[in-house]
């Protein structure tokens, strides 16, 4: 016990924190504490109870609460010590109640009127006190009692009164912006406080203020700057200094605060030259403290608009930051290094090594701050490396959260910079069984209809080897135990899309395959329903193309099995497969058209070719067909049913009129629904008398007979198909960009045999990625070249695009050489992954700073949306955004004007679809082509969002 | 799906072999029914940290056993959250080499930590926050309570908790810095504890 210990506290509470502490395990220390609660409970609605005494069981109940458990029964003698005109019992009232309530809590009620009356008290500890209760619990309906005095005290004589008035000002506007924005001059009046403390308080809301819409605050920045001076000349009173340095804690904030008022704003950015420059060199590098400030700096010059001197200050930094033996240090460095990379990329070259030295780094967080570097600045010259690196630490972790992050990241790299087809598929496969759970299922759906689609463009023998390489590699893996069900639903895909296209693997090679994939997984529905679905279409394949095929074995008992299932849905496949089984030829080359699955599907919405036969039945004396909201009484089975499939609302009672009802159509499903289980819902209008056996009879002869062009039988049965294919079809694209991505594919293949030769000419290099690929784990020289050497050869870079051997560039939309032509494609890929919600969500919170490159584009881009409903001005993040991105342009113009051959070639394509576009794009157009050169990570910046976005 | 939500609202999986004597695991366990408010409680959390876009999230002083000796939430979180919150900070920074960083990645945000003897000072952040800053603000934070109780030990923490509050209300106000001068702290508190 310190020299000050004990403060007259009871014995008997000093012995319950004594036996607390010597608590052997947790039950002992639970038995105590449960003791303690019923004595408490006991002696505090004792009547009259002294003072101090009922002070003492306060602070026991806020002891007991600490230890975790419940001690809301007294809660109540809290809020009432609140009351007391004592300062002492106040301040542990306060202290209690802050500790036990949060905002909305019931007993608030109870506070507010209390602190409304210490806030206007003479004793500025009792204002004091008062204040520090309003920052944790008033809300935002209790915000316009205690507001107009919480102003007034902004200009209280004492000056811990107006910091605190300061600091609650700013919680009331976290918490409710509106009810303070009529206030917020408040605080940059504040700002020119005498004292040191009440201007340090006032940083942290102007930073938010700021954060929020940076042109309002422009005309602070000289008033920032020159209190960024004064406190580096040590003009504020020795007592804010820490570890020699001054006022560490207020230079950073301010350091924010420049880096967002400079970002993209060359005049404000030339203010604060010198005064970072000073910083600089004056900063500690021996402290702790003084790297924090060195850092920060870093952190604005990367952020404002760039200035050469500074910035080559700033990598020596960095350097010294990454020879430090301090993991601290290095972690600062690598992280420091991954904001300077955006402006120049070549930085990261000379600090290969410690860089390849922290990768390999037992520390888990130092470990993951560098893959973060490495994904900000992989390319096509380094993917595979990168890639690889990351799959094998996310196959050797546990964390979940971490792993799905890696997963979604190494699936991002891998579609935007694959350097070939093969590779790609090689790599999904890991990804997919070591994290296939984890992943978006839409990756699983990207995957598929990459496959299907090969690359949008005419050539044939490519698409079919990318094809069967993918089938050769599924089949090898299929067997695997405990692969996940996303992955096995896509190999399911494939095998049955594609499995005997081209005749190398045998019809019931597949099916055998496909039932062991069933067998093996009978657990799982979904992969089962897939797998019987894959089994149909082989049939279907093997009996279009004239060769006689009977049924397996195992494929007879798997149908047995799946025709009593439990699951409706594996049912219907079941008994849709054997009723496809027993038509003929012609029949099934309708339905189950060879490689199809990328076609569109007319969809007869209004069900015409059900015309004839309704009328027949009318005849026949039928009743005509109520519409459900005009019918009054009973509701039949299969109306609800019907009902259930297209609406999705709820039996309630409904009080405005009905909508004119949906028609049931795949492709008016909202995309979310889309989730396999879904299929479902989709057919089982048109289908649904396959769930009555003796129904069946007089549906299925319509198929074959109604004529195959009008598109009755085909559709009615194409719908399975069409559901699978929904998901990763025509919806997913913006409809625009799959229009333009069309007429552009032409000038793509034009552009390629363009740049064929080129290729060719390039000198054959030994293809150094590749090579120093095979021999990562021998040396890290090699890894460092492999990783940095493609900042500055472009002609490796191009090589190793080449090197796939594909004469094709592979996927239009993802290559990373790609990344040279227009746009207009990109725009699909950006838009198409959305990263799963709840990662979404986490990222969100995460990544709220204005630092692009650490956010999740895609957050980025939706924050970009909401800010510009709420605000048409142009807003925090969007400036900030095309500025560093113009910037970017900027600072690297100079290879804007020597263009390479390759750049060259580009062009003819570039203009048309500049044409097309309409000219306003063009820049856009070119200096994301730039952007992307340097290795900028291409989704977070992309300019044709924002050149929709702000007009 | 559901298996990912689960996952994601649990936050960390437990791993056995790191559990710390004192903690029953029945205390941590996450009721399988109470997770969809425990997700929506994760939303609103988030949500707020995506409004408050850079403040200190919570502060932790644990022993190396885990025993909480001073838990200051400047978020609104749920006793049970807490709870957890608490174990698996105790996890992550407990047996971490002192070599490495004093930076761990805690969910979507990060753990600052740093020891002194036997005691464990934790602060949550922001990912993107300046987190040498922030370790010392810690240190700041120590040489206050040092300078409080002259020669600060684990044991003076534990008795006077209720002080600890007292100085951590002068400091840190709102999950912001509110008072980065010793002396002013110092001061202050002499004042209060003139009325006692």
């Amino acid at each position: 016990m310190g020299s000050q210990g004990g403060f007259g506290q009871s014995k008997e509470f000093l012995d319950l924190v004594k036996s607390i502490g010597e608590a052997r395990s947790k039950s002992e220390e639970d038995r105590i504490v449960l003791r303690e609660i019923e004595t408490l409970k006991r002696r505090i609605n004792e009547p009259d109870i002294p003072k101090r005494k009922m002070k003492e069981y306060i602070i026991r109940l806020v002891y007991i609460e600490m230890l975790g458990h419940d001690a809301s029964f007294g809660y109540i003698h809290a809020v009432k010590m609140t009351h007391d005109d004592s300062l002492l019992l106040k301040r542990t009232g306060y202290l209690a109640v802050t500790l036990f309530l949060n905002e909305d809590h019931d007993l608030i009620i109870l506070i507010v009127n209390t602190i409304q009356k210490d806030l206007k008290s003479d004793n500025y500890l009792v204002v004091s006190a008062a204040l520090n209760a309003c920052c944790k619990l008033i809300n935002e309906e209790t915000i316009p009692a205690v507001i107009q005095q919480v102003v007034e005290l902004l200009g209280h004589p004492k000056e811990g009164v107006r910091k605190k008035a300061v600091m609650a000002l700013h919680s009331f506007h976290q918490r409710s912006p509106s009810s303070v924005n009529h206030l917020i001059s408040n605080f940059r009046k504040r700002l020119s406080d005498n004292d040191p403390g009440v201007m340090g308080a006032t940083l942290f809301p102007l930073y938010d203020l700021i954060t929020i819409d940076v042109n309002s605050y422009k005309d602070l920045v000289a008033s920032f700057v020159n209190i960024l001076k004064q406190v580096a000349e040590r003009r504020l009173p020795k007592t804010y200094d820490y570890h020699q340095t001054p006022a560490p804690f207020i230079q950073i904030k301010l350091l924010k605060i420049l880096s967002l008022l400079g970002s993209g704003d060359k005049k404000s950015s030339e203010q604060m030259y010198t005064v970072i420059g000073d910083i600089m060199r004056k900063s500690d590098t021996s402290s702790n403290i003084g790297n924090a400030i060195l850092y920060e700096c870093i952190c604005c010059i990367s952020s404002i608009q760039p200035s050469p001197k500074l910035l080559e200050t700033a990598a020596d930094a960095i350097a010294n930051f990454l020879k430090s033996d301090s993991h601290n240090l290095k972690y600062m460095g690598i992280d420091a290094l991954g904001r300077l990379i955006r402006i120049s990329p070549d930085i990261a070259e000379q600090h290969q090594l410690a860089v390849i030295d922290c990768l390999e780094d037992p520390d888990d967080t130092l470990k993951r701050k560098t893959f973060e570097l490495l994904y900000k600045m992989t390319k096509s010259s380094n993917v595979e490396v990168i890639v690889d690196r990351m799959i094998d630490y996310m196959i050797s972790i546990n964390d979940n959260h971490y792993k799905t992050e890696t997963a979604s990241r190494c699936v991002e790299l891998a579609e935007q910079f694959a350097p070939s087809n093969h590779w790609f598929i090689q790599t999904m496969n890991k990804v997919f069984q070591h994290a296939g759970d984890l992943v978006n299922p839409k990756v699983a759906h990207n995957l598929m209809r990459l496959i299907a689609e090969g690359f949008g463009e005419d050539d044939d023998t490519a698409d079919s080897q990318l094809r069967l390489s993918a089938v050769e590699s599924y089949l090898k893996i299929v067997d695997e135990p405990k692969l996940p069900s996303a992955f096995l639903q896509v190999i399911c895909w494939v095998l049955g899309e594609y499995g005997t296209a081209d005749g190398k693997y045998s019809a019931s090679y597949i099916s055998g395959k496909l039932c062991d994939v069933a067998e093996a997984h009978s657990s799982d529905d979904i992969v089962k329903g897939y797998a019987v679905t894959a089994l149909m279409k082989v049939y279907c394949f093997e009996k279009a193309a004239g060769r006689k095929m009977s049924l397996l074995p195992e494929c007879q008992s798997l149908l047995d099995e799946l025709s009593a299932s439990h699951s409706s849905d594996l049912q219907q496949r079941a008994y849709e497969f054997r009723a496809v089984l027993d038509l003929d030829v012609n029949a099934i080359e309708n339905i189950m058209p060879l490689d199809a699955s990328c076609e569109d599907i007319e969809i007869d919405k209004s069900l015409s070719f059900l015309n004839d036969y309704v009328q027949k039945s009318f005849e026949q004396g039928a009743e005509p067909y109520i519409p459900e909201n005009e019918r009054s009484g009973t509701l039949n089975i299969s109306s609800i049913r019907n009902h259930n499939s297209y609406e999705h609302s709820t039996h309630s009672l409904r009080f405005e009129a009905y909508d004119v009802p949906k028609p049931v159509v795949p492709t008016k499903l909202p995309p979310a629904v889309a989730y396999p289980t879904d299929l479902v819902p989709v057919t089982v209008n048109v289908t649904e008398p396959s769930y009555q056996p003796s129904s069946v009879q007089p549906t299925w002869p319509l198929v074959p007979v109604s004529d195959a062009g009008s598109g009755s039988g085909s559709t009615e049965l194409k719908l399975r198909l069409d559901g699978v294919q929904k998901k990763w079809g025509k919806p997913t694209y913006s409809s625009g960009a799959s229009s333009s991505t069309s007429n552009f594919e032409s000038h793509t293949t034009m552009d390629n045999g363009a740049r064929q030769p080129d290729t060719v000419m390039s000198k054959s290099l030994p293809r150094e990625s590749k090579q120093s690929h095979a021999e990562v784990s021998e040396e890290k020289q090699k890894l460092a070249a492999s990783l940095f050497g493609g900042a500055t050869s472009r002609s490796e870079r191009k090589q190793s695009g080449g090197a796939a051997g594909h004469s094709k560039v592979s996927r239009t939309t993802n290559h990373g050489e790609d990344k040279v032509r227009p746009a207009t494609v990109t725009v699909t890929t950006a838009v198409q992954p959305p990263p799963p919600d709840l990662l979404d969500l986490g990222e969100s919170a995460g990544d709220t700073s204005s630092y692009s490159s650490t956010v999740d584009p895609f957050q980025q881009l939706e924050g970009l949306l909401d800010l510009n409903q709420d605000n048409a001005a142009a807003t925090s993040n969007a400036p900030d955004l095309m500025s560093s991105l113009y910037s970017d342009a900027d600072t690297n113009g100079s290879l804007n004007q020597n263009p390479n051959p390759m750049n060259g070639s580009v062009n003819p394509s570039k203009k048309t679809a500049s044409l097309t576009k309409g000219p306003s794009l063009k820049d856009a157009l070119d200096k994301d082509a730039l952007v992307r050169q340097m290795g900028v990570n291409p989704t977070s910046q992309n300019p044709n969002l924002f050149s929709d976005l702000l007009g | 799906m559901a298996a990912i939500r689960a996952e994601m609202v649990a936050g960390h999986p437990r791993s056995p072999g790191s559990y710390c004597g004192l903690v029953p695991s029945t205390r941590l366990q996450i009721q399988p029914n109470s997770t969809s408010t425990k997700h929506l409680q994760n939303l609103r959390c988030f949500l707020l940290c995506f409004i408050h876009a850079k403040m200190i999230r919570f502060i932790l002083l644990q022993n190396r056993q885990g025993k909480t000796r001073l838990a200051k939430y400047y978020i609104p979180l749920e006793e049970s959250e807490k709870h957890k919150v608490e174990y698996e900070v105790h996890r992550l920074v407990v047996n971490r080499d002192p070599k490495f960083t004093n930076f761990v990645e805690f969910r979507t945000h990060k753990v600052i930590y740093r020891r002194y003897a036997g005691l464990f000072f934790s602060l949550c952040v922001d990912m993107t926050d300046n987190e040498l800053a922030y370790l010392e603000c810690i240190h700041l934070f120590v040489e206050i309570l040092d300078h409080f109780f002259s020669n600060v030990c684990e044991l003076d923490l534990v008795f006077n908790f209720h002080k600890v509050y007292l100085i951590l209300d002068e400091f840190i106000l709102a999950g912001e810095l509110q008072e980065t001068s010793k002396r002013a702290i110092i001061e202050r508190m002499g004042e209060l504890e003139k009325q006692e």
